[in-house]
Order: C-alpha cells, then sequence, then structure tokens
C-alpha cells in the first residue's frame, strides 16, 4: 500500500483535510513563533 | 481502553502523514518546558524560603525520572502504541504541574518535588519516546528530519514556556499563591495542548510506504538494515554501547556549555577592553538554545543525505577542533567565540536529534522506541557530568587566582578529549551480527503483539 493506493474518496476527506492540516500545523507554529519572536530579541542584547 | 489501543489508530488510506510531526510537536513543545524551569527557581527560593539547590532538585528529579521511565518504559510504550503514550504523557505530565500547584499552595516543598519531579519526570521519559518509532515508521525515506522534527520541539519547548510563564508569574504574582496559580494553569493549558497529539496520532497500515519509494538495500550504506533487532537484543550487542559512549561523550561536551553560558562568557571576556555585560550574557544563552533547537532539524536532516555515522564524524571530530579553536585563540574575539560555541551547541542538539535514526539503521524499526529509551540513560550520565567537570574546574581555578579564559582551559581540553573519544567509538560502530536479527514473522507481527504477552522473543533467544 502506498500514500494514494485505494484512497477512497470519502476516507481522503477525512483524513486528507487542508484544514484539519492547516488547524494542526498552526496549532504547534504560533507558539513556537512567539517563543522565536521572544528570544530574538533577547539575543539582540547581545550585540548592543 | 480502546480509544488508546494501537488497533484503534491504523490509519485509513489517505490519511496525510504530514498530520503526524504537528502531533508529535505538541507533545514534546510541552514537555520542552523542563528546560525552562529555571524561570521558577527564584520565585520558590523567596516564597518557600528555600535554597538554589533545593530549588533545582524539582528539575533535577523531573530529568532523572525522565531517563528511567524512557529506559524502562519504551518497551511498554512500543506493545501500546503512540497514543496510550502520549495519553500517559498528558496525564503525567499535567498532574505533575497540579500537585506541584498545591505543594507550593500549602507550602509543602515535598510535594513539588514529588508532582513537578515524580510524576512530571514519567511525562517527560514517555512523552519523548513516545513519537520516534511512530515518526520512523511514516517516514522511511526521511527518519533523521522526521525524529529531528519532535526533538527540536523538545529544545523549542523551553522557548515558548521561559517567557510564557515570566509573563504569567508577573500577571499571578511570585508568592505562594502566584505561583501555585501559574502551575495550575500551566497544567491546565498543556493537558489541553498535548490533546492535538492524542488525537491525532496514527501508525502507518501494515507494509505502508509512502508513494514511489522504495527501500534501498545496501545502497552505499552498508550500517542501514532492513532486518530488526529486539530492545532485549540490542543492549547485548557492542554496536549499542558505542552509541550509548557516542551520545554520552557528545552530550556531556555541550551540556558543560550550556549549563554555564551566562557566568562563562563573562568570565572569558572579563579582563579585555570589551567585557560582556550580565544583560549581553542573557543574550548569549538566548544564541545557544537557537543553534541548540536548530542543530536538531538541520542535522539530523542533512544525515539523511550523508548517512549517520558522518554526521557524527562531524559533530564529535569538528566539535573537539572547534574546542580546540577556543581554547588556542582565548579572548581575542567575542564573535569567534560565540560562533563557535553557537556551532558546538548545534552539534549538541542534533546529536540527540540524529540518534534514534542511527538506532533505526542498525536495529530497524521493530523496537527502535524502546532501544532508543534504554540508550537515553546516557543522557543521564552526561547530565551529572557535564556541569561537574565544567563547575568544579572553574571553581577551583578560581580559588587559586586565575581569571578568564585560564578558568575553563583544562576543562575544554577534558570535553576535546571526551570528543575525541567519542570519535574513536563512532568509527568502531559496524552492522549488527545476524545472529541478533528477529526471525521476520516476529517483527511483522509487532504491531498485533497481544498485551498478555509477556516476552515477544522467541524461546531461543530468551
Amino acid at each position: 500500500m502506498t500514500e494514494t493506493d485505494g484512497a477512497s474518496s470519502n476516507a481522503a476527506a477525512k483524513t486528507g483535510s487542508p484544514v484539519v492540516m492547516v488547524v494542526a500545523w498552526l496549532w504547534v507554529a504560533v507558539p513556537f513563533l512567539y517563543g522565536v519572536y521572544q528570544l530574538a530579541e533577547k539575543s539582540s542584547k547581545l550585540f548592543e | 481502553m480502546g480509544f488508546l489501543d494501537r488497533s484503534r489508530i491504523v490509519a485509513g488510506a489517505g490519511w496525510n502523514r504530514w498530520l503526524i510531526p504537528p502531533a508529535a510537536l505538541a507533545i514534546h513543545f510541552s514537555i520542552g518546558q523542563a528546560y525552562a524551569w529555571s524561570v521558577f527557581k527564584i520565585p520558590l527560593e523567596d516564597s518557600l524560603d528555600i535554597s538554589g539547590t533545593a530549588s533545582a532538585l524539582p528539575f533535577q528529579i523531573g530529568i532523572l525520572v525522565l531517563g528511567l521511565s524512557a529506559a524502562f518504559g519504551g518497551t511498554l510504550v512500543e506493545r501500546k502504541g503512540p497514543r496510550w503514550a502520549m495519553f500517559v504523557s498528558l496525564v503525567a505530565f499535567s498532574t505533575g504541574f497540579l500537585v506541584a500547584a498545591l505543594g507550593v499552595a500549602t507550602r509543602n516543598y515535598w510535594l513539588v518535588v514529588l508532582g513537578y519531579g515524580g510524576i512530571g519526570g514519567v511525562g517527560l521519559g514517555i512523552g519523548y519516546i513516545a513519537p520516534v518509532s511512530t515518526l520512523m515508521k511514516w517516514f522511511p525515506d526521511r527518519p533523521g528530519m522526521a525524529t529531528g522534527t519532535a526533538i527540536m520541539g523538545f529544545g523549542g519547548g523551553a522557548l515558548i514556556a521561559s517567557p510564557w510563564s515570566t509573563e504569567m508569574l508577573k500577571a499571578f504574582g511570585s508568592d505562594t499563591s502566584g505561583i501555585a496559580k501559574t502551575f495550575l494553569v500551566h497544567g491546565l493549558s498543556y493537558a489541553v495542548f498535548m490533546s492535538l497529539g492524542v488525537l491525532l496520532v496514527r501508525v502507518p497500515p501494515e507494509g505502508w510506504r509512502p508513494v514511489g519509494w522504495t527501500p534501498r538495500v545496501d545502497a552505499g550504506k552498508r550500517l542501514v538494515t532492513t532486518a530488526n533487532v529486539s530492545a532485549r537484543n540490542a543492549v547485548r550487542t557492542p554496536q549499542f554501547w558505542l552509541l550509548w559512549v557516542v551520545l554520552c561523550m557528545n552530550v556531556t561536551a555541550g551540556i558543560g556549555i550550556l549549563e554555564k553560558a551566562a557566568p562563562m562568557i563573562q568570565d572569558f571576556f572579563h579582563d579585555t577592553a570589551s567585557p560582556v555585560s550580565a544583560s549581553a550574557a542573557t543574550g548569549f544563552v538566548a544564541l545557544l538554545s537557537l543553534a541548540n533547537m536548530a542543530g536538531r532539524f538541520v542535522w539530523s536532516s542533512v544525515s539523511d543525505v550523508v548517512g549517520r555515522k558522518n554526521i557524527y564524524r562531524l559533530y564529535l571530530g569538528a566539535g573537539a577542533l572547534l574546542y580546540l579553536t577556543i581554547m588556542l585563540e582565548k579572548d581575542s574575539s567575542t564573535a569567534l567565540f560565540v560562533a563557535s560555541t553557537m556551532v558546538i551547541l548545534s552539534f549538541y542538539g542534533g546529536g540527540f536529534a540524529t540518534v534514534p535514526a542511527y538506532l533505526k539503521d542498525l536495529f530497524g524499526t521493530y523496537q527502535v522506541g524502546a532501544i532508543h529509551g534504554r540508550l537515553l540513560t546516557a543522557w543521564s550520565v552526561a547530565g551529572v557530568a557535564g556541569p561537574l567537570i565544567v563547575d568544579s574546574i572553574a571553581d577551583s581555578a578560581h580559588e587559586d587566582g586565575r581569571s578568564g579564559p585560564a578558568l575553563y582551559t583544562f576543562s575544554f581540553s577534558l570535553m576535546m578529549g571526551l570528543l575525541v573519544i567519542g570519535f574513536i567509538a563512532n568509527e568502531l560502530v559496524r552492522p549488527v551480527n545476524p545472529k541478533f536479527h528477529e526471525p521476520e514473522p516476529a517483527a511483522r507481527e509487532e504491531s498485533a503483539l497481544p498485551e498478555e504477552t509477556p516476552d515477544p522473543l522467541p524461546a531461543e533467544r530468551r
């Protein structure tokens, strides 16, 4: 079986939904970007 | 519980494997909070009237329990599946915060230690290994990148937690009531955040492989096996212990810098025309965190192209040369010092992130999560050894009246020696003797292993 073999349209709608994909990645990306922003602010102090 | 069973999370046809990395990150970003424990140290010391050593104990116990639960719980995680493991991690990590909140509210220090360190530590260990073998099964074409993504999350967790916890302490206050409320919000928030991983994680169906990809047998990479070795047999091989040494040496060399970064850069340039201020030192610590996190993703992804043995040659060989550069250049250039230590820390992170894929290359995917769990005992040893070497030597040199780079010359030369030992150990890694390989059917039946089966090995291997 491969990524696409045998994929029915129903199954694809349930499991390959782009909405689910976007929500899942935003769920982890938003706090991560908050952390990176805070880190960038702190790092800049080394060069002040 | 049926909902948590491995059989309930076999992906249907068309399931997109790119949903698995965010599931893994939801767990690792959360448990990575452990590295931000220092935010709570001063408030706890002031409000509970305890020493700095005592305020560090919940974290230390947490890391100790992490290693132990990963080592002893690894086989169970393989058998029960990633959803069960992520759920256990969620419950233990969140409960740990709630019990710690109760401890602070009632001014019971030992309840804080038990909660955050004892109970929360189980969440750290089980959560750390929970997605590893699943990611490698979903990404057999890019195992280094896949595990690097998750383990980068553990490094990134502190980036999120550190400013977030600081803001919360500002809002609630740093007295016992404020800390208790902060712990309570942490426990509840992390439970919600981690639930994405529990709900989203899936294992691939038997025989699944990415479209257009076929396993390459011995395509110039003799260490990449298609056979499988059980966790019980893996620890009987020299390869496991050589990798244990490799990981331990690499982590020791990095953690010595990481743990003492802020005072180290100030000491190093103390006698120069441009000393480093305390504020600038916090910027240095932040840069090292960034390098540590980026190295986890970048180097482990590179290892998919150049091979695991070669990437460890880089971590250990170039790492030793960078230590030598710092020792020779002393305090001549802040930029060179910062750049060198950042690369060393990127190798430190890369070492953590690449080792699951190295294990998979040598032992197959059969029980790689459990093998990884056992290997993490090297982290526990390095976590004690690295800071001990750097701190004790610097303290001793300070008492002898030395200052500047001289405080660290001896410990850096020791680190260089440790990296050379790790380099030699890596050179000695050879393919696993076939006598340790599982018979084909045993490996295939892995996902269908019944819970009550006490030992997955055939009788002749026990």
